[in-house]
């Protein structure tokens, strides 16, 4: 059993939602380090997971002790959308992600950013951070969709796989004032216009997998989640308090 | 990927450290086109806080004087100390000469 705080209450139950997305995307992003296609591409990547561990800090930080909720909960504590967990895959998975994630945190933080104290502030700075998230993942989609006949197989594969996860985006948060609908077309209407733009077909078909039984933010995650937490908390737990 | 790594083009990157002071050679990259190799000069050299303005070039674009050249180019200016505007007095009260 996890002796890490169990925080409560709607806004810090709403800081720990957005707090794990962010943190537990960067960690994935992270994974690229040593091996992106690219060494400019593998920097414009840690620096995107570095944004984001920098929100993650701030808003788990609102939750309570950041290293105790980073490296002391279990899986089911865990509050994130199923989207950011799935693994990088290829470097056209890892786009499709980025596009429907930083499309969608975007849109959230700048109507946050509108909002009320303390995520008014967090989110007000962060969502620059998003844009340019934002169009980094809609550069590469233009230039896999619209590039060479592999790259756009692939492109359009990710999208496709990814494409179950994104309906989670859009079920409300507790403790944020965010008008969802608004949130959900215009993330529509921005991910199929740039997917439409790279020639490459916007997905269809059901938002959510037929076996889900919940969602992230109920604390049921996917099979890829465990071995995510095994590596990022392995080091807390084996030498509590580590530092260097 | 294996084609294209050998592929992407090299372009200097030049950075304007803040408003008044002209772009500098900040170094180099590699990228398939400009628009990205924009980016990448965003994430490589403006990172800390850097810049406010950013310039890429396609490497293949510039021009540079030869090694070889260095002598007829260069060694002429070495000797003419008139050439300096260093025979008149800096009258007072002027401060950024």
């Amino acid at each position: 059993m996890s002796t890490a705080a169990r925080p409560d209450g709607p806004g810090t139950m709403a800081a720990l939602a957005l707090g794990d997305d962010a943190l537990i995307l960067a960690q994935r992003l992270g994974e690229w380090a040593g091996h992106a296609p690219e060494l400019e591409e593998e920097v414009a990547l840690a620096n995107i997971a570095l944004d984001l561990l920098g929100q993650a800090r701030t808003l788990l930080t609102l939750s309570g002790d950041e290293d105790e909720l980073a490296f002391r909960r279990e899986e089911r504590d865990f509050r994130n959308v199923q989207l950011v967990e799935q693994p990088n895959g290829d470097f056209a998975h890892t786009i499709a992600r980025q596009l429907y994630f930083s499309t969608y945190q975007e849109l959230l933080y700048g109507q946050l950013a509108g909002g009320t104290e303390p995520l008014s502030a967090l989110a007000a700075k962060a969502v620059k951070e998003c844009a340019y998230h934002r169009d980094h993942a809609e550069q590469w989609t233009l230039r896999l969709g619209d590039g060479t006949e592999e790259s756009h197989r692939r492109m359009q594969t990710a999208l496709d796989a990814l494409w179950r996860y994104t309906g989670e985006l859009f079920r409300p948060v507790e403790g944020l004032d965010v008008a969802w609908d608004t949130l959900e077309d215009t993330w529509r209407a921005s991910v199929t216009g740039i997917v439409t733009q790279a020639t490459l077909t916007p997905p269809e078909g059901p938002q959510a997998a037929p076996w889900a039984a919940g969602a992230g933010r109920q604390g049921v995650h996917t099979e890829p989640f465990g071995r995510l937490l095994a590596e990022m908390q392995h080091l807390h737990r084996s030498h509590p308090g580590a530092s260097w | 990927m294996s084609g294209a790594r050998s592929e992407w083009p090299l372009w200097e990157v030049f950075v304007r450290g803040r408003r008044g002071l002209s772009h500098t050679h900040a170094g180099s990259l590699h990228a398939p086109d400009a628009q990205m190799a924009l980016r990448n000069a965003r994430d490589l050299y403006t990172r800390r806080n850097e810049g406010v303005s950013l310039w890429v070039v396609p490497s293949a674009q510039i021009t540079a004087s030869s090694p070889d050249e260095k002598d007829p180019f260069f060694a002429p200016s070495a000797d003419k100390p008139y050439r300096h505007p260093t025979f008149y007095e800096v009258p007072e009260g002027v401060e950024n000469l």
